[in-house]
């Protein structure tokens, strides 16, 4: 395998890929792996991936386009995550994008200039029962306000 | 993540005394008796586990309500390919945020379910497929597998039989269409997650073209309670042919939000006003949506419901995953359905016109009207745009599309003829594009 990354994601794709009869099938573990270590999937780290599960490059690429979480560019140290579906609109989202837009001075798909933070607007993130919410990297925020957000960003330092 | 908005009722549920921050470590949950059903089921032959889930009246509970011992008989017997057993954590419908709390919490029930279904179909392994952006959910279910490999409750000789179990969990990356369950197959197949066409359905033909049982994570839950307190005591609990209790996820605007576990069979009254405290600020209801976004909205004349299967869809709606939405008399719902249809547009693989097109225009028109561009004749194209979908497409998500839409219009004509009407909104301006924050 020609695959660029540290030992341990080595490691762990090697045992991931035992949990399949095929290679093929351990495309999105990998991805993730790839996705942790890197912080997005490099478009150049395609071919190796895709030589590592014997499948054609566009098919990875396809994969890759397919769903959102996989990132094609990098993103900020804080990917702020809101939801702007059904039950976080009723409770507030909007306004409360508007504030984080302003709190960051970014639109929501951009980067802050100091690589900090970088804002998205998502789909139900299955919190509904703590509308509005939100995800930061992999954690969950619910029940949000603007004195809520102020103290997870600054607790985020 | 903070279990204190689960709540149940006053016999305190069956699987909510599962659900706390210990429950989900192996000691704990043996204390309370935990793996003696699956060494029962272990015990017995498959037709005699699957006959067990049939008279329980244990439907599946990720949308379709398809029994769940009925579809585990569809698995052919003495196949010479071996036989799959998927668990469904994908919980992307919005209005649905209950799984997490099993997943999280009653994990080794979770397991110990799997166990049961995996003896029932002859399945010797199990893919949980979990939705990408549960990291924490991933890791302590992950966490609690280990524990079970470590204590040979999984693995070559589970619970000390020969039956050999391996149960692994798989991300999913983002992509509501993968909750369907061919679309789910297909991605843990390492593709991106294009719906199949059915036939064959995944009990012939399923994942690595094997035969296949997807359900649902609360489904499986169930399971170790079935066989631990009979098929009767479950069927009794609920309505008829509809048996146990089940998970209410209950959102938008009342008082308490928060995931529910109840009779199946309680009135949708009962649970927005006595359950979830009634609707906030002391207003008035104004719809809502009994069955995660897709399901056909409800007026308030409407909620003395019984919250079961049959009795949702005799009113012309559907229980789904039973992701309850509540929205106030000032609520703008030309802008809820906006909302709406904009999710099914984003989420539609795109693979068949019908759907890929439609969901596009609905979404289009909507946020035209919104903007206060509405034309007399959108309130006649929309259900005709929604119709041209219905029923036409390969996977359900063109319906789950085309429901709302009609439904709207349906039941609240008025207001979105006003809307084309006057290009603003009848409740005054736009409300809900200023929502009042939460109290
Ligand atoms: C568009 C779409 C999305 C779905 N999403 C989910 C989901 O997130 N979780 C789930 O369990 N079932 C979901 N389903 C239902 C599954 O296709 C399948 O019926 C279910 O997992 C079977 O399990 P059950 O019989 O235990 O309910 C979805 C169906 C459709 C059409
Ligand atoms: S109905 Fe929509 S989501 Fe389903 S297969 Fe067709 S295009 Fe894809
Ligand atoms: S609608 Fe925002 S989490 Fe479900």
């Amino acid at each position: 395998m020609s695959l660029k990354l540290s030992p341990q994601s080595m490691k762990r794709i090697k045992e991931v890929m035992t949990h399949y009869p095929n290679k093929q099938a351990a495309l999105l573990p990998i991805l993730h792996i790839v996705q942790e270590e890197k912080g997005y999937v490099p478009a150049e780290m395609e071919a190796d991936i895709a030589e590592a599960v014997e499948v054609p490059v566009v098919k990875v690429r396809e994969v890759i386009t397919f769903y959102t979480l996989f990132n094609r560019q990098p993103v900020g140290k804080y990917h702020v995550q809101m939801c702007r579906t059904i039950s976080c609109t009723l409770c507030g989202h909007r306004e409360l994008l508007k504030y984080v837009k302003e709190k960051l001075g970014i639109e929501a798909g951009q980067t802050t200039a100091d690589g900090k933070y970088t804002l998205s607007v998502v789909e139900c993130l299955a919190a509904c029962e703590m509308a509005p919410a939100m995800q930061i990297n992999e954690k969950y925020y619910g029940n949000l306000t603007p004195q809520r957000i102020d103290e997870i960003l600054t607790g985020l330092k | 993540m903070p279990f204190s908005t689960l709540f149940t009722d006053n016999t305190g549920g069956v699987l909510t005394p599962y659900i706390n921050q210990e429950t989900n470590r192996l000691k704990n949950y043996l204390k309370l008796g935990g793996y003696d059903a699956a060494k029962k089921a272990l015990a017995m032959t498959a037709e005699q586990v699957i006959e067990e889930a049939i008279k329980s009246n244990l439907r599946g509970l990720g949308g379709a309500g398809f029994p769940a011992g009925r579809k585990w008989s569809f698995i052919p017997k003495n196949s010479p390919k071996p036989t799959y057993l998927v668990i469904n954590c994908d919980e992307s419908e919005p209005g649905t945020c209950k799984d997490k709390y099993i997943v999280m919490g009653a994990t080794h029930a979770l397991l110990e379910g799997i166990i049961i279904a995996s003896r029932a179909i002859n399945a010797h392994t199990c893919y949980i497929y979990i939705r990408g952006e549960y990291v924490e959910p991933a890791e302590i279910l992950q966490a609690a597998i280990d524990e079970a490999y470590e204590a040979k409750i999984l693995g070559k000789n589970v619970l000390g039989t020969d039956y050999a179990l391996d149960v692994y969990v798989h991300r999913g990356a983002g992509a509501y269409i993968c909750g369907e369950e061919t679309a789910l197959l297909e991605s843990l197949e390492g593709k991106k997650g294009w719906p199949r066409m059915k036939p064959p359905f995944p009990a012939i033909e399923g994942l690595f073209r094997c035969p296949t049982i997807v359900n649902n994570v609360e489904t499986i839950a169930y399971v170790p309670f079935i066989m631990n307190k009979g098929a009767e005591w479950f069927a009794k609990l609920g309505s008829e042919r509809n048996g146990g209790y089940r998970f209410y996820s209950i959102s938008g605007h009342v008082n308490r939000p928060g995931v529910y576990e109840l009779p199946v069979g309680t009135t949708l009254r009962t649970m927005l006003y006595d359950y979830a405290g009634g609707i906030r600020g002391g207003k008035k209801l104004k719809l809502v949506v009994p069955g995660g976004s897709s399901s056909p909205p409800l007026r308030p004349e409407e909620i003395d419901v019984k919250m079961d299967f049959d009795s949702l869809a005799a009113i012309g709606s559907m229980l789904g995953s039973a992701g309850i939405i509540a929205m106030d008399e000032d609520t703008c719902l030309l802008d809820m359905l906006m909302v709406t249809s904009r999710f099914y547009h984003h989420e539609s693989c795109g693979q068949c016109t019908p759907c890929r097109e439609g969901t596009g225009w609905m979404d289009k028109v909507l946020t035209r009207m919104m903007k206060g561009g509405g034309r007399l004749e959108d309130v006649s194209n929309m259900p005709d745009i929604a119709n041209g979908i219905m029923g036409n497409t390969i996977c359900p998500l063109g319906d789950a599309a085309a429901m709302p839409v009609l439904g709207y219009f349906k039941k609240f004509r008025e207001e979105f003829e006003s809307h084309a009407k006057f290009g603003k909104c009848h409740t005054g301006e736009f409300t809900s594009w200023k929502p009042a924050v939460k109290a």
